[in-house]
């Protein structure tokens, strides 16, 4: 496992100290101020665009990798830094074609990866008890296609 | 039948609870007052494609069961008063459209039981009906749809939000009956100390189950410890204490027989309910099952029950504002 | 005590008699959860760099992988149990962003693909992408207008 063992054991850790702190002020946001998980999103996606517009965020992704991309903030800075890029190359229409062509594979994977499940499972209570007739989805043909095809993708990369 | 005081309705021939049925969910399945209901379901769906149909299916159940048990054929039944939680309550008149019997529907969120009792009484008192259903249900997934987010979305609840219960209750009145009898009925008064936070109900009603706790008192001068139980509907453990100390700042000490319905479903160590439960279900389950016994079995002789309701919805919680009321009704 | 007349009174009353969140427990829960999902990210990124991919390829790759666990998850009926555990250590990472967007296309399912799972996948998340791009947008244009050297570029 050569891999593991070029692994960048430090950049790790940073990497999961400042993801967990991004998290704690999500936490803090959530149990002090009693805002709802859309807002929470809101102001964390705002946040990551203004300070990524600053071009701070970006110091923060330098030094922590993931542990700064991963939360929403990232997602923001992610925007931002696409329409500036683009407004270099093409100037004000680079600003609305910019952000979103940035963040194109987040979105587009997230409304897509949605389709394997719905197309068979049903919204449960947590406190359900495995009634007769609820399926996993694993048994479902079509679920399984669509995973077996995500893994083959991860294998030719 | 005549008004006495301010705001309360006393029966000339008291109104007889004949019969009632109550159908709950699993979670309400395992609470602490699971065998006094009539039946448990062992899932959300009960056989249904969707939550929405499944809430109708109860309620339609719990009537015909409550019809069965009273041996009175379901074309001598006059009216029907219902209600739940579900926009333009949906589940009650989806539900009841097959039983071929005038039907009211009414709204008071977790208050929509008493209200029915309270219309029925007044019904039957008033020489228009000689039978009539009363009847209201939830469902937690399909209020939770409604009014919060989806089940699946991780999101943590704060521990003053309450569960809604899943279930139906249903009470059969008559006319003429050994009881246990409606004799007094005070509907209250819509009350808003200005809670916004849709997750802390229970204080949000408590004032509105104190305006009308003290003026039933006043209104028919009895005390307290006239009653030997004193129930509130759906204020949970946060608004059941609230209560408690409210009431005291009156003069009204209702510690020893006062009891909440939200409370008494579901064990707040056990079952991860937060501030215990609430919604339509709860109150009219927990009275159709359990206090409905402890009536019959002559363990209570006379009961007070208050239901509160937050009337509420999507929208205006989303603008800011909150505002309970309710309605209640004493039994003996 | 006295009686609490007043709105305001009441409300303090309230505060006061209210029991507040866990927030030392919570606190620590989300920052070892989102901690972990972000060094999982970290772990796809040294992967994609050492199979020789860009940066900007091998994050869209990150998020792209953890959005489809995430999905995953949520199709079995386990995501709610993490986020019930670990709050705001789920939901601020992308993978609370795509529970957002799958929660609801399950639950909306039996209102029909069009107007139940098309319109309200989007019940949380179109707010995020509406206020994301949006801002995205204003930073373009203030760019363009002060496009002067203080601001720095990668």
């Amino acid at each position: 496992m050569e891999f593991f063992q070029n692994l960048n054991w430090m950049m790790i850790l940073k990497c999961f100290v400042v993801g967990g702190l991004i998290c704690i002020v999500g936490q803090i946001l959530i149990d002090k101020t009693k805002l709802t998980p859309a807002r929470i999103l809101v102001i964390f996606v705002t946040a990551g665009a203004i300070l990524g517009g600053l071009g701070w965020y970006e110091k923060l992704v330098e030094f922590a990798g993931a542990g700064a991309t991963v939360p929403l903030t990232g997602f923001g800075n992610t925007l931002a830094k696409g329409a500036i890029e683009e407004v270099g190359k093409s100037g004000l229409v680079g600003a609305f074609t910019g952000g979103i062509k940035a963040a194109a594979g987040g979105i587009a994977a997230a409304v897509f990866f949605r389709i394997p499940c719905f197309i068979n499972c049903k919204a449960k209570n947590e406190k359900r008890i495995t009634a007769k007739g609820t399926r996993s989805n694993l048994t479902c043909p079509l679920f399984n296609f669509k995973l077996m095809l995500f893994l083959q993708v991860l294998q030719f990369l | 039948m005549k008004k006495i005081g301010t705001q309360t309705i006393q029966f000339d021939n008291p109104v007889t609870i004949l019969e009632t049925a109550s159908i709950v969910g699993p979670k309400e399945a395992d609470g602490p007052i699971a065998k006094y209901f009539d039946q448990c379901l062992e899932d959300e769906f009960w056989g249904e494609k969707t939550w929405e149909k499944a809430e109708s299916k109860i309620i339609r159940e719990a009537v015909n069961m409550a019809i069965t048990k009273s041996k009175i054929p379901a074309q001598d039944i006059d009216f029907c008063f219902a209600g739940d939680l579900l926009n333009q309550c949906i589940s009650s008149s989806f539900g009841l459209r097959e039983l071929n019997i005038p039907f009211l529907g009414i709204f008071g969120a977790c208050s929509t039981f008493v209200e029915g009792l309270c219309l029925g009484s007044v019904f039957i008192d008033g020489n228009g009906a000689n039978n009539v259903i009363c009847a209201a249900s939830s469902h937690f997934c399909s209020a939770e749809k409604q009014f919060r987010f989806p089940l699946e979305l991780g999101n943590q609840r704060p521990p003053t939000a309450q569960w809604t219960v899943t279930g139906a209750g249903c009470a059969f009145l008559t006319k003429n009956g050994m009881g246990p009898y409606i004799t007094h009925i005070t509907p209250g008064k819509i009350v808003d100390m200005g809670i916004k936070d849709s997750n802390n109900m229970g204080a949000a009603m408590a004032p509105a189950a104190l305006d009308t706790l003290i003026t039933h008192f006043e209104d028919t001068g009895r005390k307290p410890s006239y009653y030997d139980a004193i129930i509130t509907g759906d204020l949970g453990h946060v608004g059941k204490e609230i209560l408690n100390e409210l009431a005291l700042t009156k003069g009204y000490n209702i510690k020893a027989n006062y009891n909440d319905c939200g409370v008494l479903i579901f064990d707040k160590e056990k079952q991860d309910v937060h501030s215990g439960g609430s919604g339509c279900g709860c109150c009219a389950s927990v009275f159709s099952g359990f206090l409905f016994n402890q009536l019959k079995q002559k363990k209570y002789k006379k009961i007070l029950l208050i239901a509160t309701g937050a009337l509420t919805n999507a929208t205006s919680a989303q603008q800011g504002e909150s505002i309970p009321r309710h309605c209640s009704c004493s039994f003996y | 005590m006295k009686p609490l007349d007043t709105k305001k009174d009441y409300q303090n009353y309230v505060d006061k008699k209210s029991p507040n969140s866990p927030i030392l427990k919570n606190c620590f829960n989300a920052f070892w959860v989102g901690g972990l999902i972000c060094t999982l990210g970290q772990i796809i990124m040294e992967f994609c760099k050492y199979r020789g991919l860009d940066k900007v390829l091998s994050s869209t790759i990150v998020s792209i992988i953890l959005i489809f666990i995430s999905a995953f998850l949520t199709g079995l009926n386990l995501f709610n149990k993490i986020g019930k555990f670990a709050g705001a250590g789920s939901l601020v990472p992308i993978t609370g962003f795509a529970n957002s967007i799958v929660s609801p296309a399950m639950e909306y399912k039996s209102e029909g693909y069009v107007m139940g799972v098309g319109a309200k996948m989007f019940t949380v998340a179109g707010p995020v992408l509406v206020f994301g791009i949006s801002a995205s947008i204003l930073v373009g244009i203030v760019y363009l207008i002060f496009n002067t050297q203080s601001i720095t570029l990668v």
